[in-house]
């Protein structure tokens, strides 16, 4: 089996390209999806270590951020129409109304 | 080992046929309740028709959109008919008689079903028409509001197992069917899995009088054949479902109390009969049903899985667990 | 067979994700998280993690990315058509930061290297839904039941966030 350092590198790599999703893109959906990328890239190396560890805590842990991921992307779509319908745009550029 | 790959090879090989048979069944039954003769021409009582189909599907020529999205366009049809295949896997059709053992078979299957819906949304999305678009949003949100309901009433049937596996799901039933232990289980189930498989009355996903044709509207060739194919397994498989989860699996009613010792042989070939008569008599309700109710409206739908299956489901899940409970804390 | 099924996962799901970050179309970048979430519930498997590998397909790629795909076709977003036609500032400085925190993630890590797990034997004991329900059920009762509040305030919420109420809303 891989050792956990593998593991670790790949989930750092994933929330890295993630992070750099959620500064280049202008789609609010899209930079949604990144953050839910980065959101598996943590994911990840908590499994990882619960499995290396043996240690079951960390696998509840993930089941824990699923269910909070689950309830964070039906609010942030909510939102996402919301504003498309005051908009009719959803490019994070022109939802600048809080900006001064 | 060996036996494994003997029911992949031929369970795989008897749902692709079972198919085109459900295609032969649905015309002739059709006729039969509609008081005419259905296809009757090609091979003796028409039995080759399937044949003729498929020869005639494959001849047509294959259009793409030409403002669509061609790589989705194409990918879409493969999906719902890998779905429908990659369920088989884990369904008993015997004592013993499973190509694999998954400690957590039940929650494979629920994962399955809900990759289903891509084939779907993604056939309506990528035709760039708008009334695929509107049929395959109808058919995502359908499909997954019909999920929950249907999740609960193969939870209340795991309760009664006491396993996520459905190889124990099937043998619990061997003296009470789920279906008398667990009657309104069984209904939600039948309902939620006709939405699921998108049949009449929850073929709205392509109602012909608003809707042309729906997803498929602009598929043709082999591409709507594959969809074709697909509506069909999922009938199938959703029978065998249905068999599996609350009609008895591979037993005959209350087999626990008087079926004799029987050799494997002989155990074997009545277990594969039983589970293959009774899928056969499910094919049969969801092509009676086509022919019989018309269609609802999309909101009756919504209202129907929201406001009543899903509280139904979830106050029988409930209302079972504590029976349970009692019962399980009066023998201690 | 493990390294290679691992390998050939791994440069799957980065493979996906750069896709995803870097498709000018919407729907395709929905649906290279899709093969992203179902490459990583193969790395769950190869971690022996079974019930978070099958949670993961049944509530990430069956409801979450469902969900996403029935907004992007609903508000029918257009493509991004300015992404990388001229060169950017903004790009260069996002992608200098991104170096920046995986350059931090991997010195920490080095740190620690010594004292990094290796495999436990428990592994395969660990990740089955009889031994993750055990827990949750006993020991983690009382995050799980605010879990079950939590959900039902987010649809709640969502339900009071997007609801067309007709003549309040102004539409532009």
């Amino acid at each position: 089996m891989i050792s956990i350092e593998w593991l670790i590198s790949l989930s750092a790599v994933l929330f890295t390209i993630g992070l750099i999703g959620v500064l280049i893109r202008r789609n609010a959906v899209v930079v949604f999806m990144c953050i839910e990328l980065m959101l598996n890239a943590v994911n990840l190396s908590l499994v990882a270590f619960s499995a290396y560890h043996g240690d079951i805590a960390g696998q509840i842990l993930v089941f824990f951020s699923l269910s909070v991921a689950a309830a964070e992307a039906v609010v942030g779509l909510a939102i996402i129409i919301a504003i498309f319908r005051n908009n009719l745009s959803v490019d994070i550029g022109d939802i600048n109304l809080l900006r001064f | 080992m060996t036996l494994s790959y003997i029911v992949l090879g031929v369970s795989t090989f008897m749902l692709l046929n079972s198919a085109a048979l459900a295609v032969y069944a649905e015309r002739r039954v059709a006729a039969f309740i509609q008081n005419r003769y259905g296809p009757n021409r090609v091979g003796p009582l028409g039995l080759l028709q399937p044949i003729a189909d498929v020869l005639k599907l494959i001849l047509k020529e294959d259009v793409t959109p030409q403002e669509g999205f061609k790589f989705i366009h194409t990918i879409a049809p493969v999906i719902p008919v890998t779905t429908a295949l990659m369920t088989v896997a884990v369904i008993p059709f015997g004592d013993g008689l499973v190509v694999t053992e998954i400690n957590a078979s039940i929650l494979y299957l629920l994962a399955i079903a809900s990759l289903g819906v891509y084939g779907v949304t993604l056939a309506g999305w990528s035709s760039n028409s708008k009334y695929s678009l509107l049929g395959g949003l109808r058919a995502s949100a359908q499909m997954i509001s019909y999920e929950l309901p249907l999740g609960m009433a193969v939870a209340s049937c795991v309760l009664f197992a006491g396993s996520l596996n459905i190889t124990d799901v099937a043998a619990s039933q061997e003296v009470w069917w789920n279906v008398i232990r667990n009657p309104i289980g069984a209904v939600i189930f039948i309902i939620a899995a006709f939405a699921e498989s998108n049949r009449t009355p929850f073929d709205l996903v392509e109602a012909e009088q608003e809707l042309v044709g729906g997803f498929h509207t602009e598929y043709s060739s082999m591409k709507f054949g594959m969809f074709f194919l697909a509506e069909y397994m999922h009938v199938v498989i959703n029978s065998m479902l249905i068999t599996t989860f609350f009609f008895g699996s591979y037993h005959l009613p209350f087999a626990g109390l008087w079926l004799p010792e029987l050799t494997t042989t002989q155990k074997m070939i009545l277990d594969v009969s039983v589970f293959v008569g009774k899928t056969g008599f499910f094919m049969f309700l969801f092509i009676w049903v086509r022919w019989t109710i018309g269609r609802f409206k999309f909101d009756q739908v919504m209202n129907l899985g929201w406001a009543k299956l899903l509280p139904l489901s979830i106050a029988n899940f409930l209302i079972i667990a504590i029976v349970l409970y009692v019962l399980n804390m009066m023998n201690v | 067979m493990e390294i290679y099924a691992f390998i050939v996962l791994s440069v799957l799901a980065i493979g996906s994700a750069l896709g995803m970050i870097l498709n000018k179309n919407t729907v395709n970048s929905a649906l290279f998280l899709v093969l992203h979430l179902i490459s990583l519930a193969g790395i769950y498997l190869l971690l022996k993690a079974q019930f978070l590998a099958i949670v993961q397909i049944i509530v990430y790629a069956g409801a979450i990315m469902v969900l996403f795909l029935f907004v992007i076709m609903l508000l029918n977003v257009a493509d991004e058509p300015s992404l990388f036609d001229r060169f950017r500032v903004g790009y260069f400085l996002a992608f200098l930061l991104g170096v920046a925190v995986l350059g931090q993630i991997v010195y920490s890590v080095a740190g620690v290297a010594g004292i990094l797990p290796q495999i436990s034997p428990e592994m395969e004991r660990i990740g089955t839904v009889e031994a993750v329900g055990d827990v949750l059920f006993t020991e983690y009762l009382m995050p799980f039941e605010m879990t079950a509040i939590l959900l039902t305030a987010a649809v709640v919420g969502a339900l009071m966030v997007a609801q067309f109420k007709s003549g309040k809303v102004s539409r532009a």
